[in-house]
């Protein structure tokens, strides 16, 4: 048992936390722009025009029926050899990683925001109308903070599901938490060991963020908008 | 003299929606302090006019005058102009649910007249405190019984200063026991000299307040008059017969 | 426009090859959905129902199953536990040491703990009179949850469930980590082999988007089977 622990913490935990860091360098920006390209898409499927809402309804299939390693093998490996007037567009691992999972994830976050949007009754912008609010005010202060509200457990969800996909990065050679983990696992034979530490640091990272999200949908929360524990 | 200028004017107004004649050119005439109540049988055309009215709905033909001025419809400016002098009471309120009911009232009173945010809070707990909700105003919808509801969409129509307020079947979604204290908060309204047009099946109610009764069917008015005639003993008229029917069903009626 | 030519080519040539893989990728879906559902339905009530005990281990269940990526627990599985495993014959024999296994097992393992929150959500939706009524019948606890609330929560399930169908198929593409021969590992060997990376993806994608629809349009049609008078689509996730 001491022998390892003393390989834990002397060999794993310093490499493990590189690797930590890596995928947090992933996860943070693919995140947000996850959840941009979610209410862009979400806004142009409800309120957009006929071809606004076919493409972006499109989009949302077509990330969400395939699966996301396919994505990422795709703009990894697949998409340097598409050249656009003579120039190849080559993606480093990162850069591949991070925009394959802004953009699946983005496509599911379109879903909650659409949802959100949904369920604002008609008398909502009636009553908004009869008092003579501008649609863009009608927009900005009955429309988005009660979608938000609706839409946040969803997309908060969603933010947990791309902590965990974010492992996928190793398959296209990033050094995050995964492949780190891989490499030590390789390296001396202890799989067991290493890939129950690698678990417990996603756990605890999704416990965190799980953990933070429910702060802040508390923080947000009102009556008639309480959250549903799920 | 001043008592009896006219606020409103309706003329002729036709609206079709989904390819059926919902309104088939109605008229009528609003003067300052006068409430004129709507009845009729339901799909009338009574909501339907009531949204023509400040073009929740724009009318298809017709002309609407608000204080002597023509509204086409055509001006975002004038109409955003004509909704808020038009204050409009919907049957199932819809307060904004996200915001207090002090932010209900408030919200109009910043982001339409730009008040700033001190005088609106101030303004809206006056109109609070005048339907008789100032204790309730930091609670959510979700938190207000239907007839709180209801008295806090008054409060936010009456903070715009309306010259008009529109009132589509306030009572409808009610429950009997809360149909009271809005019933109530209306007769102050009247009291106090505010113009309105009121669709109802309240007869007993609306016919000690109202200056004129419209009774409304297949989008035209077919029968116009005091309450006190229409509902006469003897009287023959359709909206009798109507009544007649609301109380064999209800029981309430005359009180 | 020659390159086009080549593209097509390879991608017909493979097509046979890695739609055999579609005969893994849906024995992986299977495997899973019935470890997930045998799994599930116990974890539920276990948690709905069970005592203190019963219902902190199965929220530790959850939580753990939840909260590890599937890839670390494909490694953990296959290259760990399993591999400690096949030093008994009879697990190797039996061929239960094999990377399908492991991929059955992770998913189905991974699926009972999504599974056990979309019975419990169905279960609590249910009016407490269902369980009082059958109480008042002189039903012992146990048949009362298996002859009268299992039955009416499983239907209840069933939008949910087939969005489960969707979530497995995807995260079925992850076991060629582990060397299952399913529809994405055959792409990559093609690929490689190839150099058409490109055309052999998308063809990937294709047949995965056509296989979550097909699915979809599956389950639909056994939902409206198994319908029952007054339970609708209501929360479906």
């Amino acid at each position: 048992m001491n022998e390892a622990l003393a390989f834990a913490f002397e060999r794993v935990i310093p490499g493990l936390n590189a690797g930590l860091w890596a995928s947090i360098g992933i996860i943070v920006p693919a995140a947000l722009l996850g959840v941009a390209i979610g209410v862009t898409a979400g806004t142009l499927r409800v309120y957009g025009g006929v071809w606004p809402r076919r493409i972006t309804n499109c989009y949302v299939s077509l990330f969400r029926g395939t699966p996301l390693v396919v994505q990422l093998y795709f703009w990894y490996f697949a998409l340097p050899y598409v050249s656009v007037g003579g120039v190849n567009l080559i993606l480093s691992p990162v850069q591949a990683a991070i925009i394959g999972f802004a953009l699946c994830s983005g496509a599911y976050q379109s879903e909650y925001i659409r949802g959100g949007l949904l369920s604002i009754k008609r008398g909502q912008l009636l009553a908004a109308q009869a008092l003579g609010i501008t649609p863009l005010h009608c927009i900005l202060s009955v429309v988005l903070p009660q979608a938000f509200r609706r839409a946040l457990p969803g997309c908060g969800n969603e933010i947990i599901y791309l902590i965990k996909y974010s492992s996928l990065a190793s398959i296209i050679t990033v050094n995050e938490l995964t492949g780190v983990g891989r490499g030590i696992a390789k390296a001396t034979f202890q799989n067991t060991e290493v890939y129950v530490i690698v678990g417990l640091y996603y756990l605890a990272l999704v416990t965190l963020a799980g953990w933070l999200l429910r702060l802040i949908e508390n923080r947000l929360s009102i009556p008639g908008f309480e959250v549903k524990n799920s | 003299m001043q008592n009896e200028s006219v606020v409103l004017r309706v003329e002729d107004v036709v609206k079709h929606l989904g390819g059926q004649r919902i309104l088939d050119g109605v008229s009528l005439t609003v003067k300052k302090g006068r409430l004129k109540v709507l009845i009729g049988p339901s799909g009338a055309g009574k909501s339907t006019l009531l949204q023509c009215i400040n073009f929740l709905l724009p009318p298809d033909e017709g002309k609407v005058f608000l204080d002597g001025r023509e509204i086409n419809g055509k001006s975002k400016k004038e109409l955003l102009w004509l909704r808020q002098r038009v204050g409009m009471i919907f049957q199932d309120f819809n307060l904004f649910d996200h915001l207090t009911a002090m932010e209900n009232v408030r919200v109009a009173l910043i982001k339409v007249k730009k008040m700033d945010k001190r005088a609106a809070t101030h303004r809206a707990m006056e109109e609070l405190a005048r339907v008789g909700l100032a204790d309730k105003a930091g609670l959510y919808p979700a938190q207000l019984s239907g007839g709180q509801k209801q008295r806090v969409s008054v409060a936010r129509a009456l903070a715009m200063d309306p010259a008009v307020m529109l009132l589509d079947e306030p009572t409808s979604a009610l429950d009997p026991e809360l149909i009271g204290e809005v019933l109530a908060v209306i007769r102050d309204l009247a009291d106090a000299g505010m113009t309105m047009i009121m669709a109802t099946h309240q007869i007993g109610f609306s016919s000690s307040l109202a200056d004129e009764f419209l009774f409304m069917e297949k989008g035209r008015i077919i029968e116009r008059g005091a309450p006190s005639d229409l509902l006469a003993r003897g009287s023959c008229s359709r909206t009798m017969a109507f009544c007649a029917k609301l109380s064999e069903l209800s029981g309430e009626m005359g009180g | 426009m020659d390159g086009m030519l080549k593209a097509l080519t390879a991608s017909w040539e493979a097509l046979p090859y890695i739609l055999g893989g579609v005969w893994w990728t849906l024995g992986l879906i299977i495997g899973a959905m019935a470890v997930g559902l045998v799994l599930g339905v116990p974890l539920a009530v276990g948690q709905v129902y069970g005592t203190r005990p019963v219902r902190r281990l199965a929220s530790l269940y959850v939580w753990l199953f939840r909260g590890v990526p599937i890839l670390v627990q494909l490694y953990l599985f296959y290259f760990g536990i399993l591999a400690y495993l096949s030093r008994f014959e009879v697990l190797a024999f039996l061929h239960l040491d094999s990377a399908f296994t492991a991929a059955v097992l992770v998913l189905g393992l991974t699926s009972a703990a999504y599974q056990s929150q979309i019975f419990r959500g169905a279960i609590q939706s249910l009016p407490e009179g269902q369980l009082k009524a059958a109480r008042a019948l002189g039903m012992t606890d146990t048949t009362a949850i298996s002859t009268i609330i299992l039955p009416q929560a499983l239907r209840l399930s069933i939008p949910a469930w087939s969005n489960e169908y969707s979530i497995l198929l995807k995260d079925s593409a992850l076991a060629f980590v582990i060397g299952v021969l399913e529809i994405m590992s055959r792409t990559r060997s093609v690929a490689a082999t190839t150099h058409q990376p490109l055309p052999l993806s998308i063809l990937a994608g294709l047949i995965f988007f056509v296989l979550t629809w097909a699915g979809i349009k599956a389950l639909k049609t056994l939902e409206a089977k198994v319908r029952m008078e007054g339970y609708s689509h209501q929360g479906s996730l």
